[in-house]
């Protein structure tokens, strides 16, 4: 299956019955196979809405009721959600979004990029909170973490962003579907009509500023929870490496790519690949350094996760960069050859 | 036997409006309770305010209520219907919310025909933010963003919502009101009480546009203000149906097999 249809088919089999989007290249598969799917899906909702922003906010609204929703979109269109996002982080609405991402700044061009980390981990909209992004690098991880996505949004509350980009979104893998986990959501937390009861409201206003500090601190104690619970990465022959790259989603494929051609060249390259970008996995990027003193940060970017890296590893081992941004993708050769002369200057 | 004729709605609380004197949201927040409670609707209602002097509604309406960005109050609402289709969802706007940053919202929840409805404050003027020149502000008139009034050639024209979506085919009902006399009140209750049975009975998108009074930002007394909606903004917002698609859309249900 393409990415997009991946990810499409593990929201529905974990549950989504609310989804809204607008077309955007490169992740229209997605909308349209939301659109085929969802109608066969018992109560399922399927919306194409007259903007990114009437999304967002559709499936804040479905949320609310209690059901699993996603949206999608693609760059320049996240832009336009961030403003849902935030208000959904405010108002503790689970939901996902997914940003398969292609060239920018600005309207930029269709082909897959990274350059969305900043806005992806940094909150994007306005105000003091967090998103987790979870990075997945392959088929079987779109299946995988788009469900886990909807298990992460309920337990927190909160939403959760799918950050991959053009070429996973595209790309054909074989898949097997996990079986989804019972969902467990409380009811006190969804808004259905009052009935005979109290009735409840939800809201990310606060005008007083003692009250809203303290809205601040709780979701500030969720995310705390989160970065100890919830981060997630992996290693590749990183046992013996010499050198490290750090990359994450399509720029760790490629990475792989380049560290087997490294490896029978006799090189001990290794791959440290965050599969959350937020919360991002720094204790165990550092817990490598004492092991592995040069560290390559490879991203389809000018070097954004390059800063998460330098506050993991500043001081404690040498970090170099290579980047592409703007839609360019490097091949493993490429990569490899940018990796063998840093590892050769180290000698 | 003594026969109660007025009374405190069950669906609003027992709470203070924030409200300036002589604004009409507290009249509009009233009427809409008691036609909850009188439809029998509290329980399962979901309101949705706006951003504006109304986000706080919620401390007012005794119903499930979540508050939606600006403008994006139609959008949310139609998640929540679409999720709960059963569930009486009306959101509240006011006329920045509608006409200017949740056009795009408010014209296409419209045009989906979604069974929502959407009351909708016209007072010609940002409330909340202090006095701010509106979509809906009329020419010549003296806004904080308009000092020597809204000109045509700078500022364009008052926006007509009711005359406007009246061309939308999804639109089931439309109607102007005001709150500025004991006669407007009533016909607004009844606007709206026809816009909720429209949406009870499943028949499609419905509006009430209710022209309300701001006497603080208009700087009038609030008796002024009433007449000022009666004299003047009447004439470029006239009250009136503006589409009425209920007995056809009853028919078009009756058809289906």
């Amino acid at each position: 299956m393409s990415g997009n249809n991946i990810i499409g088919e593990a929201a529905i089999r974990a549950g989504c019955r609310f989804y809204a989007g607008y077309p955007i290249t490169p992740q229209n598969e997605l909308t349209e196979y939301m659109a085929e799917h969802m109608r066969n899906a018992e109560g399922g909702v399927f919306i194409q809405s007259e903007s990114e922003i009437a999304a967002i906010n559709m499936i804040a609204g479905a949320s609310a009721t209690g059901v699993r929703v996603m949206t999608s979109s693609s760059s320049p269109g996240i832009d336009l959600k961030q403003e849902g996002i935030s208000s959904m982080a405010a108002c503790e609405l689970p939901g996902i979004i997914v940003n398969i991402m292609r060239g920018g700044p600005g309207l930029g061009n269709i082909r897959p990029s990274q350059g969305d980390y900043f806005q992806a981990t940094r909150g994007g909209g306005h105000g003091d909170y967090r998103t987790i992004v979870l990075a997945p690098a392959t088929g079987q991880e779109l299946a995988d973490l788009t469900m886990d996505a909807f298990d992460l949004a309920d337990k927190y509350r909160t939403p959760v962003m799918i950050l991959a980009d053009g070429m996973m979104g595209q790309m054909m893998e074989p898949v097997i579907f996990k079986k989804a986990k019972p969902r467990h959501y409380p009811e006190k937390f969804m808004l259905r009509g009052a009935g005979e009861g109290k009735s409840k409201f939800i809201r990310g206003l606060l005008l007083d500023p003692i009250d809203s500090e303290e809205h601040n601190w709780k979701l500030f104690r969720k995310y705390e929870a989160i970065i100890e619970k919830e981060t997630l990465f992996e290693e590749h022959l990183t046992q013996d490496a010499e050198m490290v790259i750090v990359a994450y989603g399509t720029a760790a494929r490629i990475a792989r790519g380049a560290i087997k051609r490294l490896r029978e060249q006799g090189m001990k390259v290794g791959l440290f690949r965050p599969r959350t970008l937020w919360p991002f996995p720094e204790l165990k990027l550092r817990a490598l350094s004492s092991t592995t003193k040069t560290f390559l940060v490879f991203e389809m970017s000018t070097g954004q996760m390059l800063e998460d890296v330098r506050l993991a590893l500043q001081g404690y081992a040498d970090i170099k960069f290579h980047g592409r941004p703007g839609g360019a993708v490097p091949t493993p050769a490429e990569l490899a050859n940018v990796v063998a002369k840093i590892y050769h200057k180290k000698d | 036997m003594s026969k109660i004729v007025f009374q405190h709605p069950r669906s609003l609380k027992h709470a203070i409006f924030h409200y300036c004197p002589g604004c009409g949201h507290s009249i509009a927040h009233r009427i809409i309770c008691e036609i909850i409670d009188e439809m029998g609707i509290r329980g399962k209602t979901i309101g949705v305010p706006p951003a504006g002097c109304a986000v706080l509604a919620y401390n007012y309406f005794d119903v499930d209520m979540i508050e939606a960005p600006h403008g994006r109050g139609p959008a949310m609402a139609t998640g929540i219907k679409r999720a709960l289709p059963d569930r009486m969802v009306f959101s509240y706007q006011g006329d920045g919310d509608l006409a200017a940053i949740g056009m795009a919202e408010s014209f296409h929840a419209a045009n989906r025909g979604e069974n929502i409805t959407v009351i909708f404050i016209n007072n010609a003027v940002y409330g909340m933010t202090g006095g701010q020149m509106a979509p809906t502000t009329m020419l010549n008139q003296k806004t904080t963003t308009s000092p020597a009034g809204r000109k045509q050639a700078l500022d364009g024209y008052p926006v007509k919502v009711c005359e406007i979506f009246s061309q939308i085919g999804g639109v089931t009902y439309l109607e102007r009101c005001s709150v500025s006399s004991p006669a407007g009140v009533n016909k607004t209750k009844k606007a709206i009480r026809k816009a909720f049975q429209c949406q009870m009975d499943g028949l499609g998108f419905s509006m009430i546009e209710i022209l309300s009074m701001c006497p603080t930002n208009w700087k009038m007394s609030s008796i002024n203000s009433c007449k000022w909606i009666d004299e003047v903004m009447v004439k470029e917002f006239p009250p009136g149906v503006y589409k009425d698609n209920i007995a056809a859309m009853k028919s078009t249900m009756e058809d289906r097999p």
